[in-house]
């Protein structure tokens, strides 16, 4: 009997050590019903990227509070899809300015969520959003 | 079969598709691993075992540096418990071995026990099997943290070794059936705080009231001090490493290995037989609605169970003459 699982990986790159909300997240997550892993701050993008493709996850959240996030989550989608992952869907969070959305949606992000999002509107989102990679 | 070939090739990400697909029991799933196991059997099986927080996936991280500096390639299988409520969950051993994540000779997998109750996930025997046909020289499992009961592991690893740490209780725990009794290596973590002399002392007088060891392998006990402390810490795991090979060593000589093979042999025909057995029977019983019907019966208290199941049964099953 199949029973598809939703796996989420939830990623904090570069130098940052605000590590709640991620974790906040993660615990949500599991409430949501996904199989959730969590990697620990400080990760480069390769690291990321890694663990994604030996996870085989659906979905990457990154987080991301220091400001680099220009830098950092277009990094991630290109290292992530260097390696093969073209059906991992890419979301980010954290604080980001309006005037850099545009700049992460073009680098590949699928969603951006930013403080004052609910957590059951992430999950929603999420259910709308991404399925279970189900080819073979 | 095409990921057949790239799992044997080494390919991370067909692989760990594949262990998805075993996961979520994909019917083709089971095809790939009839073509997978023949080239299985290679690997040493690991399994690391002991309470939560007793430090299980930090010394398998510190192995897994060990084995790559012997140019040995790893696979490690992480097993994190599912929530009952929620089916969903949280999957954190990876955290301690994100240093590996970029070494090409390291595949490191989580997975969720989804309800099995063994420390394992149902899975994980095959995900053994995967990791074996990709050329690991090891596969490491860690179940998820334990009490006395879970003991699955003995089922699929060759070495096992248990995690323990000071300050757990009293000796009656030391004694009790279950996990401490399948130990091939007991690691006492954290040494260097209250009560790890004692916990020494507890093993020690439980391990002199076997008679006899299979193969004379008397469980080592190793103690790991403080891991900021490099160098003690270091000769620690020199000590654990040599000590898992040569227990490997000791299983091929005293003939013992194909014991432990066998083990696993018999539980996965008998969970293969299950499956081929039961899965068709449980799908048709919920497709024709006849489950339902069953279960509102039970509920009225019309009937029981085993009567249910004897006429389900004999409805089912063709039983060959005895």
């Amino acid at each position: 009997m199949a029973n598809r699982k939703l796996r989420i990986m939830v990623a904090k790159p570069g130098l940052d050590g605000h590590d709640r909300g991620a974790r906040v997240l993660a615990r949500c997550f599991r409430d949501a019903g996904y199989e959730t892993i969590y990697t620990g701050c400080h990760q480069t993008p390769e690291q990321i990227a890694a663990a994604a493709i030996q996870e085989d996850i659906d979905c990457v959240g990154l987080s991301c509070m220091s400001g680099a996030h220009k830098y950092l989550f277009p990094e991630c989608v290109r290292q992530i899809r260097a390696l093969g992952g073209d059906d991992i869907q890419i979301i980010g969070g954290g604080i980001i300015p309006k005037g850099d959305y545009q700049l992460l949606y073009d680098a590949g992000l699928k969603g951006i969520f930013t403080p004052g999002i609910t957590l059951d509107d992430i999950v929603k989102w999420i259910n709308e959003n991404i399925v279970p990679n189900v080819k073979e | 079969m095409e990921i057949t070939k790239k799992v044997r090739g080494g390919d991370v990400r067909a692989a760990s598709r594949l262990i998805r697909n075993l996961e979520d029991r994909i019917p083709l799933a089971k095809d790939s691993i009839k073509h997978i196991f023949p080239h299985t059997g290679k690997a040493h099986v690991i399994g690391f075992t002991g309470s939560p927080g007793a430090g299980k996936s930090t010394m398998i991280d510190c192995l897994v540096a060990e084995l790559r500096k012997r140019n040995k390639t790893v696979g490690v299988l992480l097993v994190d418990p599912t929530s009952p409520f929620t089916g969903g969950a949280i999957l954190g051993d990876r955290i301690r071995m994100q240093r590996h994540a970029t070494d090409p000779g390291v595949f490191v997998r989580s997975l969720a026990t989804r309800g099995a109750l063994g420390g394992l996930a149902k899975a994980v025997g095959d995900a053994i099997h995967v990791m074996d046909a990709m050329g690991k020289d090891f596969v490491i499992v860690e179940t998820v943290g334990t009490g006395q009961q879970e003991v699955d592991i003995i089922n699929h690893a060759h070495t096992v070794v248990v995690v323990l740490v000071p300050g757990m209780g009293d000796e009656i725990q030391a004694i009790k059936a279950g996990i401490l009794e399948i130990a091939d290596i007991f690691v006492i973590n954290k040494a260097d705080r209250e009560g790890a002399g004692k916990l020494y002392r507890e093993l020690v007088y439980m391990l002199s009231m076997v008679d006899k060891f299979p193969g004379g392998w008397k469980p080592p006990i190793i103690r790991a001090e403080n891991i900021f402390a490099m160098d003690s810490f270091q000769r620690s795991l020199d000590e654990m490493t040599n000590t898992i090979d040569q227990h490997y060593q000791n299983l091929i000589e005293k003939g013992l290995l194909g014991d432990r093979i066998r083990r696993k042999a018999v539980l996965e025909l008998n969970e293969a037989l299950l499956s081929a057995i039961l899965d068709p029977i449980l799908t048709k019983l919920v497709e024709s609605g006849e489950m339902k019907e069953m279960t509102d019966k039970l509920l009225k208290k019309e009937t029981d169970p085993y009567t249910l199941a004897e006429g389900v049964a004999s409805k089912y099953l063709v039983m060959p003459d005895v």
